[in-house]
């Protein structure tokens, strides 16, 4: 097991490494730098040198990175050449958001295809099966950039029963704040729900043909019984596989809605960083993104570890 | 050899769908199990037929296929013509979809719109194909150094953040269609190299590629004759996906009007159209054609790929 974390962690250091130097050399690569936002009409070559001068970018980038890299060893991340706001705040104002829409979107994603996969798998190809896999497919066909403007015109234009966009802190008033994140997990989880629902079913119709489920069959327990303590965990390998890439990508995955809805998530504000060419944003909100995605395969690994205590045997 | 090397490791080799596909993902299991039975035993299973909605998803394709590569020759009138005497009209016997705004054709503007989704859909899956499809298949059999290092280097790909990628790189090249098309195909390498390789390494060491070797065949023969014939189900399987998922990205891009910029709309700038400065309330056909044209082709191809997936799939080819 030992060796296992150490690998693991070997791992996460050498991917967040490689990571930030991508990030460093493709932002670097942009055409325009940050001095043209931050002059504006002043604009001069004088100008713009002793700008670049105060900002470290005369450096050569050799020497810049690895003058970032040193303070983000020291734990400072660096600010945002626009608003002098430091990037570690930008992540906790962002952090929040990202984690509230990971976390409403895959409750409802599962609570969803869980049940729905228990049910339907236990009588493939009858109709509620057809229905509802052919259905899943209609969920996958709606990127969010689709379907959140839809959710917008008929629930909050229309129906008036959510607000449309904006974004209050949970611990300013928890009640406003899921109210406002209602509309946008749903937006995102309709392909989490598609995905999650065929791996289970998929997986639960070849478990549900082994020998041991037929053994517990013959042994009178109830159907319920049988596909919640002896389906179910069997079954669950690629639907843990699954959610893991799934969280790991909406991280910063899911700009589309928070710029529709005016939530200051992570994935706005990497995006727009990009757009400024706000060099350190960038490098640091990718790097933490990074470092957050390898974590949480880390994680998933780990369960795989306790609903299959086989995996740490081989 | 590769026997040493475990085909279903949980851990890295589970992440075959990065960031780049949010809400698609298979893990090695899966593309196993989306493999054929290649022991002959297919014969004993009655085939099912591909029912009415298979075909009705190809012919939706096939339609908006059709249209779009004959847009020109189509009765159509151009797709940036404004009839200031017929703004945001409903359907009618004129315009068959109605006019936005501006008096501009809305059926016309969703044909010609198809064109970008499906040049940039169907030749990034080409390039995808043709670059980490073939290293999948050469990487899976023969192992070694380089089928690690390739594995690492698609894992640390794939963990990158791929939004930055896609816009800084967009930024810098310039959004043209070929740019585009470029840019999100060679995105898909390391997912198609990924499952092309978790399969293509299922079938390294099975019994029919052993007694191949035994015969003395080169190892180009056995990658063309005896593994790549039975990686095919999955690739054709996983390219579909694929496509949708290119076509979803860069209708994303478009959306957010970072992609191609050309004088003619793709479905994701008319998508945006119809929802910026309140058009969804005055005016919902504009939004309401291409959101629904896309969700169309997105669910056709899903449900072909599904229906193949299933007949080559032994697990579900009895039930």
């Amino acid at each position: 097991m030992s060796k296992y974390l150490l690998r693991r962690s070997l791992q996460l250091v050498v991917v967040a490494f490689v990571i930030s130097l991508l990030t460093f050399l493709l932002v670097h690569l942009l055409p325009g730098d940050v001095t043209t936002q931050i002059l504006g009409p002043n604009d001069t070559k004088a100008n713009r040198a002793i700008l670049l001068k105060q900002l470290g970018l005369n450096f050569p980038l050799w020497r810049q990175y690895l003058t970032w890299l040193g303070a983000v060893f020291q734990g400072n991340l660096g600010n945002s050449y626009l608003n002098h706001e430091s990037v570690t705040h930008i992540l906790a104002t962002g952090a929040p958001v990202d984690i509230e829409l990971i976390i409403i979107s895959q409750v409802i994603a599962f609570s969803v295809a869980i049940p729905l996969a228990l049910v339907t798998s236990r009588k493939p190809n009858r109709a509620l099966d057809n229905v509802s896999t052919t259905g899943t497919f209609g969920l996958l066909a709606l990127p969010p950039f689709v379907i959140a403007p839809i959710l917008v015109a008929v629930f909050a234009v229309g129906l008036g029963w959510f607000p449309a966009t904006g974004y209050t802190p949970f611990t300013q008033s928890p009640a406003t704040n899921i109210h406002q994140m209602i509309l946008p997990s749903v937006a995102i989880t309709f392909g989490s729900i598609a995905v999650y629902y065929r791996l289970l079913r998929s997986d639960l119709i070849s478990t549900l043909q082994q020998d041991f489920i037929t053994m517990a069959r013959s042994k009178g327990l109830t159907s319920r019984r049988i596909m919640w303590r002896h389906a179910f965990r069997p079954s669950s390998f690629s639907l843990l596989a699954a959610a893991g890439i799934n969280i790991g990508a909406l991280i910063a995955g899911a700009f589309v809605v928070e710029l529709l809805f005016a939530m200051p998530g992570i994935g706005l504000a990497l995006v727009q960083a990009v757009e400024q060419r706000d060099y350190l944003v960038v490098q640091g909100l990718a790097l933490v993104v990074a470092i957050a995605y390898v974590t949480i395969q880390f994680v998933i690994d780990f369960i795989f570890t306790i609903v299959d205590p086989r995996v740490v045997r081989e | 050899m590769p026997d040493d090397r475990e085909l279903l490791d949980t851990g890295s080799s589970s992440q075959l769908l990065g960031d780049r596909f949010p809400g698609l993902a298979a893990t090695d299991e899966q593309i196993v199990a989306m493999q054929s039975d290649p022991t002959g035993d297919e014969d004993i299973l009655v085939r099912k037929p591909m029912g009415f909605l298979f075909w009705c998803a190809l012919g939706w394709i096939t339609l908006v296929l059709l249209a779009s590569v004959l847009a020109n020759v189509l009765p159509l009138q151009s797709p940036n013509f404004q009839n200031y005497s017929a703004l945001n009209q409903g359907p009618s016997a004129a315009h068959w979809l109605g006019t936005d705004d501006l008096g501009r054709d809305l059926l016309s503007r969703l044909i010609f719109g198809s064109r970008v989704s499906l040049v940039v859909g169907f030749f990034g899956v080409a390039i995808g194909l043709a670059i980490g499809g073939t290293a999948g298949l050469v990487s899976g059999y023969k192992g070694g150094k380089l089928d690690i290092a390739l594995n690492a280097g698609s894992f640390v790909i794939l963990a990158f953040p791929a939004i930055v990628a896609l816009i800084a790189i967009v930024t810098f090249w310039g959004a043209s269609l070929l740019h585009i098309t470029i840019i999100l195909g060679v995105g898909t390498i390391p997912l198609m190299f990924r499952v092309i390789r978790a399969s293509s390494l299922s079938f390294a060491q099975r019994d029919f590629v052993i007694a191949a070797k035994t015969m003395g065949a080169t190892d180009t023969r056995i990658v063309l004759r005896e593994i790549l014939p039975n990686v095919i189900p999955v690739t054709v399987t996983f390219s579909l996906i694929t496509l949708a998922g290119i076509i979803v990205i860069e209708g994303t891009l478009a959306f957010l009007g970072l992609s191609v910029n050309l004088p003619i709309p793709s479905w994701g700038n008319l998508i945006n159209e119809g929802t910026a400065n309140n058009a969804l309330s005055t005016n919902p056909y504009i939004m309401m054609w291409p959101a629904l044209a896309m969700f169309l082709l997105l669910w056709s191809i899903n449900l072909i790929g599904d229906r193949l997936r299933q007949r080559f799939d032994i697990r579900e080819g009895l039930l």
